[in-house]
């Protein structure tokens, strides 16, 4: 019973997990349907800010749930103003100028702060037991925080004046602009809250992988895969897609060990993506955001 | 048709005698050194002509084409341990990729995934393999005789004469093979580009709906050319693993398919020997930069992407030829010089 639940556990972290790690990508992707393949570089700016910071005596808590996504959506509505905003329209050129971004931004931080990690942060939380069995009460406190991140995407996106234009962008950039949105912003700001997500998910997954300038590119294969499993919609694509290749990934991890985890999800995503090319909220959960 | 196929080929002819040239004229004039190194540089020229040919004239979207250069390395390294020689490992080598590439293609083109997640799949397959090959680093992972060797790698061993396994070849000889196989290779994806197969999938990459309602059946033209360049990757690898004298999983990193995707958009979409001659130059270029501390690869790589798909975003081959073109021809035919800006070159 005790190791039930303690696999159901890791099964569930596993997926928080993904959908944390994702989230940041789906939104920029449901609302420009742009891969953005600096994504694991923002993920990797968060967990530096959290490090850089704490080394400098600034609370953890503070560093990882205030500091990491507000740098690093600063630095995503910079990027969106002087490199992404040039190339709407063009979707390719727009992957293949992120791309360059996720190498100047591996190259700068390799400058800045050398090759190798400097110092780390450890988790702030000790371990709970299950039964016999016991777990990490960080892990806890992600699976929590993915859950509240959901919650307040969907609020912002559901509840208020920015959400419902967003919506609308989303669904018709063009009639939305003819009745007076000013889709530009609109797009501005949907890339520096999704870079805002990634810094978050980044800060929080610091004390857990430690920091280094290549980190982004462990983050990627899976947060890619997951994103465009899950199809357009942000919230119920990266959830569906994080429960699919979450729960594929930890049981074959179970069964076979670390090493094959990670090619059963990626088989599972491609022989998805054969029979739903769009995703599967291409196909189920059209309406849903 | 064969005489116009002649004349298009006129280009590709005269690049491939100059190559001929330099395979000969090369090992009398440069030091042994500067020749080992030219043998990578060779191996990775032919990655950027297969890319060229699946990106350039397919219109496929492949960012993960080192993949197949990776697995032909592999396949070359793991065959010819087991095999004891290198003829039939080459053979292998191809086959692996090819038929990797046609399984993999099969669940794009048939499923219709679209450019932006074909790249994305691509390359996160690389990204998988690369983390795959390098947890295998324990005893229990072995092929054959081959332990695949984690992150270490495997020692490939060199190339051998066909007809005797132990003749193996000095690094010189294996330069003149290189070199061999890549004017091989461009005069064969020149030639095809040029055929009916190759002109079908250039219509496809124009307006593939429009290929599609002429009654052609757009995804097996696409699962061609994607496996053929695959094929035509795995020679790379093998070269490259030949000059390197091991191959590791760092193949497979993102630095490196990143690398193949540059050499192709500086060289310039639409032609094969602008992404072979950006591969030359960009290869002596980071191996200067590799020399000092202060510019990062990186960085570099990086500034060089955002530079061109802002700035130059045809390529230098491809923007060269428009400017020959537009001071020969000066104001003659603005819409004649319009319509040829889609037409290819060698």
């Amino acid at each position: 019973m005790d190791l039930v639940v303690a696999v159901l556990f890791q099964l569930i972290y596993g997926i928080a997990n993904l959908a944390l790690i994702s989230l940041g990508l789906a939104i920029i992707f449901g609302m420009m349907r742009v891969i953005n393949l600096a994504h694991g570089e923002f993920l990797m700016l968060g967990g530096y800010t959290v490090v850089v910071a704490t080394n400098a005596g600034v609370n953890i808590w503070f560093a990882m749930l205030i500091l990491a996504p507000l740098v690093v959506g600063l630095i995503g509505v910079i990027v969106e103003r002087l490199l992404i905003r040039w190339l709407y329209g063009r979707m390719v050129d727009t992957l293949l100028a992120t791309w360059g971004l996720s190498l100047l931004l591996i190259g700068l931080v390799t400058s800045i702060f050398g090759a190798s990690t400097g110092t780390t942060v450890s988790p702030p939380l000790g371990t709970i037991r299950i039964g016999d069995y016991s777990a990490s009460g960080y892990e806890l406190f992600l699976i929590g925080v993915t859950l509240v991140l959901f919650a307040a995407v969907y609020a912002t996106l559901k509840l208020t004046k920015l959400g419902l234009v967003a919506r609308g962008t989303m669904q018709n950039a063009e009639m939305s602009s003819a009745l007076g949105v000013s889709t530009n912003r609109i797009y501005m700001i949907t890339f520096g809250l999704g870079a805002a997500v990634s810094g978050l998910a980044g800060g929080l997954l610091a004390p857990m992988t430690g920091v280094l300038p290549t980190i982004g590119a462990t983050y990627i294969a899976k947060a890619f895969i997951t994103v465009i499993s899950g199809g357009a919609s942000i919230l119920a694509g990266t959830a569906a897609g994080s429960v699919l290749l979450g729960g594929v990934n930890g049981i074959f991890a179970f069964l076979t060990g670390p090493t094959f985890g990670e090619v059963a999800l990626l088989v599972a995503a491609i022989i998805l993506l054969r029979l739903l090319p769009t995703g599967i909220t291409g196909r189920f959960f059209r309406k849903s955001i | 048709m064969g005489g116009s196929t002649l004349r298009n080929m006129r280009p590709v002819i005269v690049f491939a005698v100059l190559g001929l040239l330099f395979m000969f004229i090369a090992p009398q004039v440069l030091q042994l050194f500067t020749i080992i190194n030219l043998t990578t540089a060779i191996a990775l020229a032919v990655l950027a002509l297969s890319l060229a040919l699946v990106w350039g004239f397919g219109g496929i979207l492949c960012f993960g084409q080192v993949a197949f250069f990776g697995l032909g390395a592999y396949a070359y390294t793991i065959g010819a341990i087991n095999f004891g020689g290198s003829t039939w490992a080459i053979l292998v080598a191809v086959m692996v990729a090819s038929a990797f590439a046609a399984i993999l293609g099969y669940f794009m083109f048939f499923g219709r995934v679209s450019d932006v997640y074909l790249g994305v799949i691509t390359l996160t397959v690389t990204l998988i393999l690369f983390s795959l090959i390098r947890r295998t680093s324990g005893p229990e992972y072995k092929i054959g005789n081959a332990l695949l060797g984690g992150f270490n790698g495997v020692t490939s061993p060199p190339l051998n004469l066909p007809w005797d396994t132990r003749a193996f070849l000095f690094p010189e000889q294996v330069f003149y093979v290189a070199m061999a196989a890549l004017i091989l290779c461009y005069v064969f994806a020149g030639w095809l580009v040029n055929t009916h197969f190759g002109r079908v999938c250039v219509g496809i990459r124009e307006n593939e709906l429009r290929a599609e309602l002429l009654g052609y059946d757009t995804r097996l033209y696409k699962l061609g050319i994607f496996t053929v360049g695959a094929g035509i990757a795995a020679v790379g690898g093998v070269l490259f693993c030949n000059g390197v004298g091991r191959i590791t999983p760092d193949v497979f990193n993102l630095y490196n398919a990143a690398l193949t995707i540059i050499w192709v958009i500086v060289g310039g979409r639409g032609t094969l020997i602008g992404p072979i001659a950006a591969t030359f130059g960009l290869f002596y270029l980071t191996s200067a930069l590799g020399g000092q501390s202060v510019l990062n690869n990186n960085l570099v790589l990086g500034v060089i992407l955002i530079f061109f798909v802002l700035l130059v975003p045809k390529g230098i081959a491809p923007t060269l030829v428009d400017w020959v073109e537009a001071r020969r021809r000066p104001k003659r035919s603005a819409r004649g010089r319009r319509r040829r800006n889609g037409a290819d070159r060698a």
